[in-house]
């Protein structure tokens, strides 16, 4: 379907001669770290982009869209990692927004209604109320509903990407079940994903792209991660996460929680050592997210007591949790973490300027952080540049070195290494595991199974705002399975 | 097509001073074909010092739409400083000090207000100061039985309207253009601290801000402070230069926000330096003088700066990248 496609921004050449070909009711998975020219891959298909050199074939012709829109008229749909739906209009209205059904110049509601009730029936996605908005449903309903809207306009070519990005483990499942059934209808889907399970899970063949040209073409079934793992990167990723603590090297209790409460959360009980990473597991909405905002002060406590280094604390606040020596990567990068606007610089520096007084603490500020930015290995054409133009590891590594910065003895970790690329997220856990060693207290929120286990001195499991159990760095993805949907250990293989 | 249009701008760093320069670049050059008088110092000096307050409206201005709010208060904030110092001095001399104290730290006050109302109340900027610029204007005509009452001391007025003399090469420098000199020296000294990097944080993204332990209520607080003083301080020059009336200080809010935007900063907040937006405010000035020159009547001032302000918004928004 591409021709030797290639597009170059100011200069840099980002997709060289891309040659790549969907089949009708086949699943091809592009992978890649980022950077590696997936997105752009995807915006030339979907008709956001024109390439400078090679073209698109769809459906044997060669075309030129001039937009997204034509390219959606055509029969390819894009779903994108951020949906793009309107949340005040209900279901139908967006599946079947800019082509209404009309009967007498109005817009036909019951027309409208009963296809889209008989288009998501045939998806075999279960019942969605079609008359609700879109903002009452659920991230994987609202997923469902953007698939919908590319099928509405007969779609021959499904483009996603990350699709289960910001889903939970079971609505994962679902997804899986739509996307074979999309298959089995003829339906050609182009699958962008990192998380490589996944991919293995559904693809009928993968294609790797690095920095901007194709490694290789594989049917599924002929490769495996470490072999996908080797091409992305270049170089073979065994010995993939740092070596743990020894049970030697921990230190005193950093962190102690006892009976903390607050809407989300009842009766969390915590030991945090310095010299530790912990790691913790659940579901989502479990609690792991609401345990480190109520550690950083974000949705502080309303009962219970905190304990850092053995003084009571009041966290009341970000800026009170950041005094007391704490720090927080959310996982919302892009709306809790970064400046988009400003340069690497600027953003690095938030928190030190942010805590420091007026007249103390600047000098060699500016030269000790561009150390800093160079020993957590920043990727930048310069400290000066805007942080948006960096890819997601790269800015992660920047919202690090924030907080570095400033020496904390507590860090909270929230998804650090989501939509971060293989190479990045094996810099960052060497990161994490570095800042243990020389004496802080991690705790890590996960939802990479693999990377909980491997990152982690020690496992707690959050269900229902609370602490189902812990278990130790060996345990394995089952047991943390089990824990967290509240099954008995061993009964999920 | 936009693509394309994109792809002929020159590439020059997004809320960097280059683009304002080159306009009052080419400003200068028009003004020099149609008028080379105007570029002789003293016609020059005396352009300065009348541009003076504009400017020192437009850096107040940007500390507030930086941080991603507006200040529309400010216009008849200046029309009730001069009346309430007319009044109040009523021509004592001895009560200049007193009354240009009073000046600024009442507009002063004006701004705190604006910001505790849009920070703690969480009423957006743009009502809260909406609502301020109408009371200013009832609360003036009010207190004064409708028309301006006393007058200012010549003490009051040598501000605006009074200058260096005998300066080599130069010949008179005003007191306005000192003025904004020093407070707009001050202003880009004030962006570079951590007070002006943490509000243009705030501006950018005020959420990833506060969880680095930025005030940001205090932070956008602070900035309708500033913008307040500098309604105050233009107030005192605006009233010794043209005199005490209900129109001193009307419309120069959007004025303000005109040259803002002109000088390259974001509404919205998160992008553009002080420097820009007090460049932003002399290109304005500049473009009504030279509008002025060409015969244009001064009445279409207010539909330059609507276009000024579309058109600038316009192409910020076509470069910036669509997600």
């Amino acid at each position: 379907m591409l021709r030797s496609v290639s597009k170059s921004f100011v200069g840099v050449r980002v997709l060289d001669h891309i040659d790549l070909d969907v089949t009708p009711g086949e699943v091809h998975a592009v992978v890649g770290e980022n950077g590696a020219g997936k997105s752009t891959l995807m915006k030339i298909i979907s008709g956001a982009y024109a390439p400078d050199e090679g073209s698109v074939v769809f459906a044997g012709e060669t075309r030129v869209f001039r937009g997204p829109r034509e390219a959606r008229r055509a029969g390819i749909g894009m779903i994108h990692q951020e949906l793009t739906l309107l949340p005040d209009r209900t279901v139908a209205e967006n599946v079947h927004l800019g082509h209404e059904p009309v009967r007498r110049g109005l817009v036909d509601r019951r027309e409208m209604l009963a296809r889209t009730s008989a288009l998501l029936t045939s998806m075999g996605a279960g019942p969605l109320p079609v008359d609700a908005p879109v903002g009452r449903l659920g991230i994987a309903q609202r997923q469902v509903v953007e698939i919908a809207k590319a099928l509405a306009l007969d779609a021959q070519l499904l483009i996603m990407d990350e699709p289960t990005a910001a889903l939970a483990d079971h609505e994962v499942e679902l997804l899986y079940a739509l996307v074979r059934r999309l298959r089995g209808r003829g339906i050609g889907l182009l699958y962008v994903s990192h998380r490589l399970a996944e991919v293995f899970d559904l693809a009928d063949r993968i294609t790797v792209l690095k920095d901007g040209t194709r490694v290789t073409t594989v049917p599924a079934a002929e490769t495996t991660t470490a072999e996908l793992v080797r091409h992305m990167v270049g170089r073979d990723l065994s010995g993939y996460y740092p070596e743990r603590a020894a049970p030697g090297d921990q230190g005193p209790v950093r962190l102690a929680v006892r009976g903390g409460g607050n809407r989300k959360l009842r009766d969390v009980n915590l030991r945090l050592r310095a010299g530790e990473v912990v790691g913790v597991g659940g579901l989502q909405g479990s609690g792991r997210s609401a345990l480190a905002r109520a550690l950083f002060g974000v949705a502080p406590f309303t009962t219970g007591e905190v304990r850092l280094d053995g003084r009571p604390v009041r966290l009341a606040s970000p800026r009170a949790a950041i005094r007391a020596g704490i720090a927080y990567v959310s996982e919302d990068r892009k709306g809790e973490g970064i400046l988009a606007r400003q340069s690497v610089l600027d953003n690095a520096l938030l928190a030190a300027r942010a805590i420091s007084g007026p007249w103390s603490g600047r000098a060699g500020r500016t030269t000790r952080m561009r150390e800093l930015l160079g020993a957590v290995d920043v990727r930048t054409a310069g400290v000066d540049q805007e942080i948006r133009f960096l890819s997601g590891g790269n800015q992660q590594k920047v919202v690090l070195a924030r907080w570095l910065a400033l020496g904390p003895r507590v860090l909270l970790f929230d998804e650090p290494t989501r939509g971060v690329d293989v190479g990045a997220t094996s810099a960052l856990h060497d990161v994490v595991r570095r800042l243990a060693r020389e004496g802080a207290a991690v705790l890590m929120i996960s939802s990479d199974l693999p990377e909980l286990l491997g990152m982690s001195d020690r496992i707690i499991v959050m269900r229902e705002g609370s602490i189902a159990g812990e278990l130790s760095g060996a345990a394995s993805e089952a047991d943390v399975v089990a824990l967290a949907v509240g099954a008995a250990p061993g009964a999920v293989a | 097509m936009v693509d394309t249009l994109r792809g002929r701008l020159p590439r020059v760093r997004a809320g960097g001073p280059l683009p304002i320069l080159a306009i009052l670049g080419v400003l200068l050059v028009l003004v020099a074909i149609r008028q080379p008088d105007f570029l002789a110092p003293a016609s020059l000096m005396s352009f300065l010092g009348r541009s003076a307050p504009i400017i020192l409206l437009a850096a107040g201005q940007y500390f507030v739409i930086v941080s991603g709010e507006f200040d529309l208060s400010v216009g008849s904030l200046v029309t009730a400083e001069v009346v309430i110092a007319a009044r109040l001095i009523d021509g004592e001399p001895a009560r200049t000090w007193p009354v240009v104290a009073l000046v600024l730290a009442s507009a002063a006050f004006v701004g705190l207000v604006n910001g505790l109302i849009t920070t703690w109340l969480r009423v957006p900027s743009f009502i809260t100061t909406l609502g301020m610029l109408l009371i200013l204007v009832g609360a003036v005509y009010l207190w004064s039985d409708g028309s301006p009452k006393g007058e200012l001391s010549e003490q009051f007025r040598r501000f605006g309207r009074r200058a260096v003399e005998g300066v080599p090469v130069l010949g008179r420098v005003p007191y306005a253009l000192l003025v904004v000199l020093v407070l707009g020296g001050l202003a880009v000294m004030l962006m570079r601290s951590d007070f002006g990097r943490t509000l243009i944080a705030v501006g950018d993204n005020a959420r990833a801000a506060e969880l680095s332990g930025v005030r940001s209520g205090r932070a956008r607080t602070i900035a309708f402070v500033l913008s307040g003083g500098a309604a105050g301080a233009a107030a005192i020059l605006l009233g010794g230069y043209s005199g005490v009336s209900f129109q001193a200080g009307s419309g120069l809010e959007f004025t303000a926000i005109t040259a803002v935007v002109l000088g390259g900063v974001a509404l919205g907040g998160g992008r553009g330096s002080v420097a820009g937006a007090m460049l932003g405010a002399l290109t304005l000035e500049l473009l009504f003088a030279l509008m002025n020159f060409s015969g244009v009547s001064g009445t279409v001032r207010p539909a330059v700066q609507g276009a000024i302000i579309l058109l600038a918004v316009a192409v910020t928004a076509a470069r910036s990248p669509s997600r």
